[in-house]
């Protein structure tokens, strides 16, 4: 049983409420930082955590905070990042949803360590009642003095809102996401200059992801250190890890990144196995725009060792023969799901989301959209896999942003692990509209349960 | 043509939106704003209702159009009483989303993007909105209806059904 930071008291009878949240220990970090810490030593006590940032990128929390400039007489700013849109991501959902007063209690501790006086939660539009979960819970906050001026009679004062998005997945990117609350379009911004120098209407600005503004907490409740000492190598703390596709119990899990993947997959304690007693094809262990894995790679690295649900080992092999935690969305594929068809809906949601400024990403996600489509139904030649291959090398590096990137890789690693299943399609254009690959050769050795 | 102007309600929430930023910056509240402004005139932002948003944040009509038409929750044309937005992204797909957009379609005789003649259903497919777990799924305005099936398709036709009659 791994140990719990952030949902260990999501089942509590009435967590939502301040009462209960209160009665079982909620804000005592507020009071330890606003009466007993000085803003530097929350940063020191962070860094000294180890805590990378929960959002995909695992930056280092703690350095992230450091870079902030402190012009005299500038506002600063805190911006909750839960605009949560990463196909196969909803773990920050179930923790706004669940235990909001943990979100709005991380918000205030690292409002004061960074010295933000007004602070904003950029949630996803589509979340429309966990909007009015948050904005009851900033009320009770306020109400009991936690939020306003001189909270705690320390003369700090704290005000937070929660601003809605409109449906657009590059808002999770953090300059995208300040334009958007600056009421523009969700178009990224040339860096540098970083939001830690020019960010929210031009004053230093730190955006931080809902899990990693709750880890907060538990950090500067029980220091850095013993926060450091959970988990495993550069991969400190516990991770959300939200679990779907073909699976028996799909849901958000909380893991203490010492696990095995095919312990997270197979134990009933948390995916319970393969759904309808198949097998095990692929998985995107990571978010949809990580690189889809065969079975044989993900529950052994290329070496054959065991890989574990870290940053490090589930990046182990680079992109030849590994993947990446990202943002802890866990996408299983069972034997009768199509690869081919995985990966045009994914370079569908890409091309959808690509907001249009950099014509790499504009107009490449659209053809590799089309050609996707084409070869999943039969209209395929073997020349356009080569060329899906091109194109997507063609968008990597080459944007602004990292939706590029992210739109590049999953066809990339789709080629590279499951060029068989591309040529098959091509080769059997009326088979392939009737039924799916199955496993084959990538898919062993199987791993039975016993 | 009725004149387009928030209630004493709208106008309230209105004015606790543009409180939320610091002087000079009321623009920010633009996507709040949005929202209230399509919930408020009939579930669509129609031109006449985007000059009223730019009006009432002193702003320039364009600002507002730049935005509405960069955001997939703005509607720029009326839909239907009911919005069914059902999620077709991968996580969606291999739990079945296909299937269920289809018996949508075919129970309501539209394609995705359409609206019954009745004008009480708008069936639309959307990308990727953070239910993977309890896919397939969709949006039904402000909540989502998750772990479908077509039998729970059926029941939640019939729950607008009886909720638009109640209403009538």
């Amino acid at each position: 049983m791994g140990r719990k930071l952030l949902l260990e008291k999501a089942h509590v009878e009435g967590i939502r409420t301040y009462e209960v949240y209160r009665r079982e220990g909620g804000y005592r970090s507020v009071e330890k930082a606003l009466k007993s810490m000085s803003p530097d030593a929350i940063v020191e006590e962070v860094k000294k955590s180890g805590l990378r940032g929960r959002g995909g990128a695992g930056f280092p929390t703690g350095m992230k905070w450091s870079f902030l400039a402190k012009p005299e007489g500038v506002p600063r700013y805190l911006v909750c990042n839960a605009d949560e849109s990463e196909p196969g991501t909803f773990k920050d959902r179930y923790l706004m949803e669940f235990i909001p007063h943990l979100l709005i209690e991380g918000m205030i501790v690292s409002s004061f360590a960074l010295g933000s006086n007004r602070s904003y939660i950029y949630i996803r539009g589509e979340y429309a009642w966990i909007t009015d979960i948050l904005e009851q819970a900033i009320e009770e906050a306020k109400a009991n003095g936690w939020l306003g001026k001189n909270i705690l009679g320390s003369g700090y004062d704290l005000e937070l809102y929660v601003q809605r998005g409109a449906g657009a997945y590059i808002c999770g990117e953090e300059t995208a996401l300040i334009e958007s609350l600056e009421g523009k379009r969700g178009n990224p911004r040339i860096k540098p200059p970083f939001p830690a120098i020019k960010g929210l209407w031009d004053c230093p600005t730190v955006v931080n992801n809902v899990e990693t503004i709750a880890a907060v907490v538990p950090i500067v409740n029980d220091g850095g250190e013993e926060y450091a000492k959970i988990g495993a190598g550069k991969s400190t703390g516990t991770k959300l890890i939200s679990a779907c596709g073909n699976i028996n119990k799909p849901g958000v899990y909380e893991i203490d990144m010492t696990i095995s993947v095919e312990e997270f997959i197979y134990s009933d304690e948390y995916c319970g196995g393969i759904a309808n007693g198949k097998r095990l094809k692929a998985c995107i262990p990571g978010g949809s725009s990580v690189p889809i894995l065969p079975a044989n790679l993900l529950l052994k690295t290329a070496k054959g060792e065991t890989r574990y649900m870290n940053y490090e080992s589930l990046s182990d092999g680079g992109f030849a023969t590994g993947s990446m935690m990202g943002s802890g969305g866990f996408i299983v594929l069972d034997e009768d799901q199509c690869v081919v068809k995985n990966t045009y809906t994914l370079a569908r949601f890409y091309r959808h989301e690509s907001c249009g400024q950099c014509s790499p990403c504009r107009e490449g996600t659209g053809w590799m959209e089309k050609i996707l489509l084409n070869i999943e139904q039969g209209r395929g030649k073997m020349s356009d896999i080569d060329l899906l291959w091109d194109i997507q090398r063609k968008i990597e590096g080459n944007t602004i942003c990292p939706l590029g990137d992210a739109a590049a890789w999953p066809v990339a690693a789709a080629i590279r692990h499951f060029r068989d299943e591309f040529e098959w399609h091509v080769n059997n254009p009326d088979e392939c509209t009737k039924r799916n690959y199955g496993l084959a050769h990538y898919a062993d050795p199987i791993y039975v349960p016993a | 043509m009725t004149m387009i102007r928030f209630n004493d309600k709208q106008e309230a929430e209105f004015q606790r939106l543009v409180s939320r930023y610091p002087e000079g910056k009321q623009k920010s509240a633009l996507l709040p704003v949005l929202h209230l402004a399509q919930d408020s005139f009939g579930g669509w932002l129609s031109s006449e209702v985007m000059d009223y948003v730019a009006d009432r944040l002193s702003i320039k009509p364009i600002e507002v159009y730049e935005v509405a038409t960069f955001y997939t929750m703005y509607n720029l044309k009326p839909i239907g009483k009911y919005l069914f937005e059902v999620c077709q992204t991968g996580p969606c797909m291999l739990r079945g989303s296909d299937d269920i957009i289809a018996y949508i379609g075919e129970k309501l005789g539209i394609k995705p993007g359409q609206t019954t003649e009745d004008g009480m259903f708008t069936l639309k497919t959307v990308e990727c909105l953070g239910a993977c777990g309890y896919a397939p799924m969709m949006q039904l305005g402000k909540f989502y209806r998750e772990h479908l099936t077509k039998e729970k398709v059926d029941q939640i036709i019939e729950e607008c059904r009886r909720n638009a009659a109640a209403n009538n």
